[in-house]
């Protein structure tokens, strides 16, 4: 199972709602996946205010004042660190891939929930419901957000082995299915340089993702890219700081459904999980088709 | 993808919503011509159980489904049940001798095993639509996904727009009929049940060809599209499909693969 969830606003006067709508939508997808869960929120003012790097690390072995210190002074500008449940969320009046390799040079072992520039990563495990809870998910704001319930099969209940995969800078990946191939994928991108935390197998589509963007494509031809290199069963909800895209499998068995109005556009694994957003009577509402990409980019804004 | 459908769908349900906005009452609202159950109100298992009680006769509506699934599952009653509002999985499931419309799209397998009665989806549907239906008639006025009919034993299924990929996969016995195209890999393995297409089929399945439309196939198919609202198509412009019957039986020729 699992549960996917993704909204990308487009009418600002509901940005102070991102946190709540995204936690309706992501708790209606409690029973595909129980065992842990995660979300994506870009641009929340409070989380990572507007003009500063951003982190998210996951269950790090030290206080919030030693992080701070340790990073402010290897980054060489003030750090703010804060708790939001078993994730530091880190930053900085620096850039986010300055903070990332400080990060990774001062705490080598730890993981890296997800960075960039207006991205909070926040995953635990537990139930999505009281996981929103301690993250205070209702309260966040910003453009978007994606969510991701989590019934394990490939790897092990963990922190690190929930989604969203956000190895990219201000990139986030979530999945449903599984995918078949992704050893030797994983083996193919290590020959190339690429480091990963885990054996999971949707990590593998992230970095994959990660790579083609890094090379230069756009989100569609990186998608395209990885249709036709990976075998397996995908929904897939990949999101950056301006964009948000969808795509299936050719065999299309892992459930999707895409709603859009002016005001936003939505997708989930079910339609219960869109039946209470504002508007919803008025949207168009789809099945995404197989192997077709579906993406939509907000006007850019600079960070 | 038929969008114009699920907006003239989404429309309609908005107006049926605001109209039953003030039911407030915690179990079903009984009128002159029908019992009223609001899923938003109503715990589901309450409503489905209600749909199976011994003897049961007249109309039902079922308001804010939110995309539940298995409503109306398992009725075996010549009742008409209304379901305003999009609908999950499994909708109409096992249905016998009821007359369901859903007013709205319906998720995955709506009236899979169906085994008689009618079942009208007003908007689209997704994947596995009728699946191993054995009886009845499903009609789904926009369009239906991936694997729909597959594993059909009987039922006769009339769809309004296309149809994805991989379906009638195995079907054994009853009619498909759609008025626009079908995905890849139509009717791959099947029996004996008889596809009639309008639009292109995007490849076919193993053992699945065209088929000449003599004068019983008009006439059947005629009689399938009257009985779904679609009286003014033409049965000349379908063309059949179904078994070439190369699978039904080993070939010799095949011997030296073992």
């Amino acid at each position: 199972m699992c549960g996917i969830v993704g909204l990308h606003l487009r009418n600002p006067g509901l940005h102070p709602h991102l946190g709540d709508l995204l936690t309706g939508m992501l708790c209606e997808m409690e029973n595909r996946g129980a065992d842990s869960a995660g979300i994506a929120v870009y641009g929340d003012p409070t989380w990572t205010p507007a003009g500063r790097g951003a982190l998210s690390l996951i269950e790090v072995g030290a206080t919030t004042g030693e992080v701070a210190t340790a990073l402010g002074a290897e980054v060489g500008a003030e750090v703010t660190v804060t708790e939001v449940d078993t994730m530091y969320l880190i930053t900085g009046q620096v850039d986010s891939e300055t903070l990332l390799a400080a990060a990774k040079k001062v705490y080598p072992r730890e993981l890296v929930g997800g960075f960039g520039a207006d991205l909070t990563v926040l995953k635990g495990v537990g139930s999505p419901t009281s996981l929103t809870e301690r993250w205070g998910l209702r309260n966040a704001q910003g453009w978007q957000g994606v969510g991701h319930t989590r019934m394990a099969t490939e790897s092990a209940v963990t922190s690190a082995g929930a989604h969203p995969y956000a190895v990219g800078p201000g990139q986030c990946l979530v999945h449903n299915g599984s995918f078949s191939n992704h050893a030797t994928i994983r083996r193919q991108l290590r020959a190339a340089g690429v480091e990963f935390d885990s054996e999971n197998d949707t990590e593998v589509g992230a970095r994959f993702v990660a790579k083609q963007l890094a090379d230069g494509k756009d989100v569609e031809r990186a998608l395209k890219e990885l249709c036709a290199t990976f075998d397996g069963f995908y929904t897939l909800l990949v999101s950056n700081r301006d964009s948000f895209a969808v795509v299936r499998d050719a065999i299309a068995c892992k459930p999707a459904v895409i709603a859009e109005t002016d005001d936003w556009v939505a997708m989930a694994s079910e339609f219960r999980a869109l039946a209470h957003l504002p508007g919803i009577e008025r949207a168009r509402i789809w099945e995404p088709e197989p192997e077709v990409i579906y993406a939509w980019t907000r006007e850019e804004v600079a960070a | 993808m038929s969008t114009d459908v699920s907006t003239d769908v989404s429309a309609d349900v908005a107006d049926v919503t605001a109209d039953v906005a003030d039911v407030t009452a915690d179990v079903a609202e009984v009128t002159a011509e029908a019992t009223r159950y609001c899923l938003s109100q109503t715990p589901l298992r309450e409503v489905n159980q209600a749909l199976h009680a011994a003897g049961l006769e007249g109309e039902f509506i079922i308001d804010q489904p939110f995309g539940a699934h298995a409503v109306a599952v398992g009725v075996n009653a010549p009742v008409k049940i209304t379901v305003n509002g999009h609908v999950g999985y499994y909708a109409a499931g096992m249905n016998q001798q009821a007359e369901i419309i859903i007013v709205g799209n319906a998720g995955t397998g709506v009236a899979e095993n169906m085994m008689s009665g009618t079942v009208v989806v007003k908007g689209n549907a997704s994947q596995s639509a009728g699946a191993t239906a054995h009886g009845g008639l499903l009609v789904i006025e926009g369009d239906a996904a991936a694997r729909c009919g597959i594993s059909m034993k009987g039922v006769d299924i009339v769809v309004g727009g296309n149809i994805g990929h991989n379906s009638a996969f195995m079907a054994q016995a009853g009619r498909l009929v759609v008025r626009g195209g079908a995905g890849d890999g139509l009717g791959d393995s099947i029996y004996e049940a008889r596809l009639y297409i309008r639009g292109a089929a995007a490849s076919l399945g193993a053992d699945c060809v065209a088929k000449e439309m003599r004068p019983e196939h008009h006439e059947e198919l005629a009689g399938l599209l009257k009985s779904a609202g679609f009286e003014d198509d033409d049965p000349a412009s379908y063309t059949r499909y179904g078994s070439a019957r190369q699978l039904y039986h080993f070939h010799v020729d095949n011997t030296s693969a073992y």
